[in-house]
């Protein structure tokens, strides 16, 4: 309980800077120093986004379902490179410069390429969403699986453990804290992932909402989707992190198993 | 000499026997500068016996132990476990590292049945059989901690009955002791040796501690430094069950003295 406290006592500065800073927006725009047109008020931005909730939250949706199937293929993904650099050093010379190049590619470029090859359904928005997010977690694993004590694998040699036994017993179990620092950076990038492949054509979801409202300059809605877009990627980050907590509970400091 | 020996001479073979055994490092494609680990070693473990190994540090001690082990192989020699003299001595001993290397994510006795997991024993057995161990040896309150939470000397007990779990029929300890505290240090001898008696173990024993060495074994090799060789051999001819204060006894503060003198003579500084 006090531990709870003392947490959230943490996170007091960082709420009195945003609740200052809100405080300043809504009054520099109340001031009349410029048109809410374009910098509308925050409390106008809330307003906004509970009176369009019924529009904003089928957007929300789509865009949320596009992230998740992408955060989960990444995750797949992911882990199965790491595997793959981490059991054999044949194949992390030959995967590794080649995961590197990928990340090279703009995105940007590529958006548009999926779109032609794939139409405008969900499958290119999950593969942009998957393309932005297997790479930490691929790299954050592999550290992990490489990062084993050698005494450890030692011991298991001399017990006769094979290969897959030591990946299986040591080498992936040691990972796994490693594994979610990747997949939490994974998860605060995953929304703006599944944004852009929307924004570069589609028919639903909060990249498309963004644009339409923006092109009949509703600049409060716009404002409206950012907000859902933040809060959205938090949420994503809070429940990666509350699945590591259940399934790392030795990691995070519990005592016995229960 | 005791009884027990003379029938394992007899009869079947010792439990660990090594002949002209030597490790060479480096040298050949490589290119880098040979170093001599161990030069013609010849070491016995008979049946039921408690044999201690001790030298100078870096004298290639772990070296041996990792050769036994069937962790790494000679350069020469033979090395015969049960009278098998193959190449492929993994899983043939339980052998424990300095550290306790315990996995933070097991609790206590998941930790202990970690040798079964290996050999695929189904999970409610090993569970079993860790759980009766633990409860044997007076660990059962801390079946279900995580290592994290217990002591040095704790972890060191928990170690050493996942390598008893694993093999208790010949045990590789390589100076299991060297990181605790006088007095942990001396209730783990003891506690060792109650598991050596009732499990009927053969021990490989490595240490820095000539008091250490008395107290446990039958039987002391001492080595010299880099590359090893045997300089002596001696027989600690104090009766069993063996108790600190035997430490006490002229003929154990006599060989006691005699040791440290020889392996003055080697440590090099």
């Amino acid at each position: 309980m006090t531990l709870t406290l003392r947490r959230l006592a943490g996170f007091g500065p960082a709420f009195v800077l945003a609740v200052a800073l809100l405080a300043f927006w809504e009054i520099y725009v109340r001031a009349g120093l410029i048109s809410p047109i374009y910098l509308p008020a925050p409390t106008a931005i809330v307003q906004a986004l509970f009176s369009n909730w019924d529009v904003i939250s089928v957007n929300t949706m789509q865009t949320l379902l596009e992230t998740v199937i992408g955060m989960v293929a990444a995750t797949v993904l992911g882990l199965a490179l790491a595997i793959m650099l981490g059991i054999s050093l044949w194949l992390r010379r030959a995967i590794y410069p080649l995961l590197i190049i990928s990340q090279t590619i703009p995105i940007i470029a590529l958006a548009p390429l999926l779109l032609l090859w794939m139409g405008y359904d969900l499958e290119p928005k999950v593969l942009v969403v998957a393309l932005y997010c297997f790479f930490p977690v691929a790299v954050a694993c592999a550290d992990g699986l490489s990062g084993a004590d050698p005494e450890l694998i030692k011991l298991m040699q001399s017990m006769k453990a094979s290969r897959w036994q030591i990946l299986w017993l040591v080498r992936l179990p040691g990972a796994m804290p490693s594994f979610f620092s990747g997949l939490r950076i994974a998860a605060t990038y995953s929304v703006t992932g599944a944004i852009f492949g929307e924004y570069v054509g589609g028919i639903q979801g909060l990249g498309i909402y963004m644009q339409s409202v923006f092109n009949s300059r509703v600049i409060v809605l716009l404002f409206a989707a950012i907000v859902v877009t933040a809060v959205l990627s938090l949420l994503l980050f809070g429940l990666v992190s509350l699945i590591e907590r259940i399934a790392l509970p030795w990691y995070h400091g519990a005592v016995a198993r229960t | 000499m005791s009884a027990k020996m003379e029938v394992a001479r007899m009869g079947e073979p010792p439990k660990l026997l090594v002949q002209g055994l030597s490790k060479v490092f480096g040298g050949g494609r490589d290119g880098l500068q040979p170093v001599e680990a161990i030069a013609s070693l010849d070491l016995t473990v008979n049946t039921g016996e408690f044999v201690t190994v001790i030298g100078p540090s870096g004298s290639g001690k772990s070296t041996l132990f990792n050769i036994i082990a069937g962790i790494e192989q000679p350069t020469s020699g033979v090395i015969a476990i049960d009278g098998d003299s193959s190449a492929q001595r993994a899983g043939k001993a339980g052998y424990m590292l300095q550290q306790p290397l315990l996995l933070p994510w097991r609790s206590v006795e998941e930790n202990v049945m970690l040798g079964l997991d290996v050999r695929r024993v189904p999970r409610r057995q090993a569970l079993g059989q860790a759980r009766e161990l633990l409860k044997r040896f007076g660990l059962a309150e801390f079946a279900r901690h995580y290592p994290s939470t217990l002591s040095g000397g704790m972890r060191q007990r928990v170690a050493l009955l996942r390598t008893v779990l694993f093999n208790h029929s010949f045990l590789l300890l390589d100076e299991p002791f060297g990181a605790l505290d006088a007095l942990t240090r001396l209730s783990l001898q003891m506690w060792l040796l109650d598991l050596w008696q009732s499990f009927h173990s053969s021990v490989l024993f490595i240490t820095h501690d000539v008091r250490e060495a008395i107290l446990l074994s039958d039987r002391i090799y001492v080595l010299s430094a880099r590359p090893a060789r045997v300089l002596r051999v001696v027989d600690v001819d104090l009766p069993r069950p063996r108790r600190p204060e035997q430490l006490a006894l002229e003929q154990a503060v006599t060989l006691e003295q005699e040791l440290i003198a020889l392996l003055l003579k080697e440590q090099k500084l």
